[in-house]
């Protein structure tokens, strides 16, 4: 066998690969997590007809979702140690990137709630239910079959976010990618490698999202 | 008409202001008489081409103060590496105006030369075995140190204190393998500048910041806060990076730099740009192979 194939350098170094992948793959899952339910009550917050709240929510939005996740990134991990609050790296990544996604999911869910005719809360409401059975009866189950492709896509992005991670030294794929670079100039096939995992885990969650989206189309017409 | 005649007297108004101000400027500095730049390179060669170009394009740090930083209450680019690379402009011009920086980070250097970004790379560089297959180097320029950056009253005092505690670096130095091998009981973390090790540190996010002395001092410099501890635990000769096959660039960079270490001129340099600075004198260049000098390396 000769002594450098091409990917010798990937499969030597796998498991310091993998490593790195399975820190992206739980950092994925807990921020999309974070910021589904975060999202949800912002979004929710935005319609309610209670205008403080919904005040809240529009600067929520507007701010966290018009800076780039970059600084917010280094807000957490350099910022905020100056104020006495220190975070560990991967709880910087974690939270910075729910609060960041947050309030894109707070947009589709919203919008979500909005297409949902008025006219089925007016009917609820004259039945007797109140505002919030409502919207925790009638309008979220119907808003979220319409919010899920949306949502899909949103998490697809959050995972190669996650990424930027690398920069405040949080040991995700991208960041064992560079340190093996860094080792041995094999840049060419460690970064096909890197991109080749994390679309390992994209082509999946976009073929998920695929299908569920068919699945409610079906649904929709069968209705 | 009026009109008309309005818009151009606002023209000439302007242009006239325009004028007044660039008159006010500072006056250009005329460039030092030097003897005539020298005759062209052969055709088809790296030299040639940034003959006919009519600039030298560096890549050098932003960010090392002392070496390479673009200073920001002057907007200037400064330190050693710059002057260097000023020298070299007024070997092959005649005028050391006559080149354009450009930013490159440790992991940027070597890409940089091999797809033809800049014409060489100035940029705090170690030689090493490794990089030597990839690129090729000037003699030693300056030689430098690995040693420790810490908060005044830390109680790391030396590389033996590292055992269990976090230090920072950068990702793709020389200072990352150092370290791991040197302290391979020290929890390593890895960022893309130096600057933002020095960030993490004061943030406590490190316990020390790893790399090259004069670096270390740099930054020691600008915060009172930290001081250098535990000495030099390795050499780290400093070349000038070249792209492979360009003979007649490296012997006109490696010419430069024995006139300068030769005439007295690479010490004033030292002491302008770094002796003065962080409150070093300045030491005997270094001279000979960079394998000659590592062979007296602490061990």
């Amino acid at each position: 066998m000769p002594p450098d194939y091409v990917g010798k350098v990937v499969i030597d170094n796998l498991p310091l690969l993998l490593e790195g992948f399975w820190i992206t793959i739980w950092l994925s899952i807990l921020s999309s997590l974070i910021s589904l339910v975060l999202g949800t009550v912002i979004g929710v917050a935005r319609i309610v007809p209670f205008r403080p709240l919904r005040s809240f929510g529009t600067v929520y939005v507007e701010f966290f979702r018009n800076t780039p996740l970059l600084i917010q990134l280094f807000f957490f991990y350099h910022g905020l140690p100056r104020a006495g609050i220190t975070f560990s790296a991967f709880e910087s990544a974690l939270w910075s990137l729910a609060i960041y996604h947050a309030a894109y999911v707070a947009e589709a869910v919203r919008a979500g709630i909005q297409s949902i005719h008025r006219g089925q809360m007016e009917a609820a409401r004259s039945l007797g239910f109140s505002y919030l059975a409502t919207m925790r009866y009638i309008i979220l189950p119907q808003a979220f079959a319409i919010v899920i492709p949306p949502l899909g896509n949103l998490f697809i992005a959050l995972l190669k976010n996650t990424s930027l991670a690398s920069t405040i030294a949080v040991a995700e794929l991208l960041y064992q990618g560079e340190v093996l670079d860094s080792r041995t100039f094999r840049t060419f096939e460690i970064f096909t490698a890197v991109g080749i995992l994390y679309l390992c885990l994209t082509l999946p969650l976009g073929g998920f999202v695929n299908l569920v989206e068919r699945r409610l189309a079906r649904a929709g017409r069968g209705a | 008409m009026k009109r008309l005649l309005t818009f151009f007297s606002w023209v000439i108004l302007l242009s006239l202001a325009l004028g007044l101000v660039a008159g006010c400027g500072p006056t250009p500095v005329p460039p030092t008489p030097t003897k005539a730049a020298p005759t062209k390179a052969p055709e088809g060669t790296l030299l040639r081409k940034i003959q006919d170009r009519g600039k030298l394009i560096l890549g050098v740090k932003y960010d090392v103060p002392l070496f390479g930083y673009l200073n920001p209450q002057t907007n200037q680019l400064e330190g050693f590496d710059v002057a260097l690379g000023k020298e070299i402009a007024k070997k092959i011009f005649g005028d050391e105006t006559k080149v354009e920086f450009k930013q490159a980070v440790s992991k940027d250097r070597i890409p940089f030369l091999q797809q033809d970004v800049v014409d060489l790379i100035i940029s705090t560089m170690t030689i090493t075995e490794a990089r030597e297959k990839e690129i090729d180097f000037s003699e030693v320029y300056y030689l430098a140190g690995q040693s420790l950056l810490v908060p005044k009253g830390s109680p790391i005092k030396s590389i033996a204190d590292l055992e269990g505690r976090t230090v920072a670096s950068v990702k793709g130095s020389t200072s990352e393998k150092n370290i791991r091998e040197k302290a391979p009981k020290a929890n390593v973390i890895l960022f893309d500048s130096y600057s933002e090790c020095v960030t993490a540190m004061v943030g406590k996010r490190a316990e020390a910041v790893t790399t090259d002395d004069i670096i270390l001092a740099g930054f020691a410099s600008q915060n009172k806060d930290l001081t250098l501890v535990g000495g030099l635990f390795t050499y780290e000769p400093y070349g000038i990076g070249i792209k492979k096959g360009n003979k007649e660039l490296v012997d006109l960079v490696n010419g430069v730099i024995r006139d300068l270490k030769a005439s007295g001129r690479w010490k004033e340099i030292y002491t302008k740009e770094i002796g003065d600075k962080a409150g070093i004198p300045a030491p005997v260049p270094p001279i000979g192979d960079w394998r000659e000098i590592m062979k007296s390396a602490p061990k």
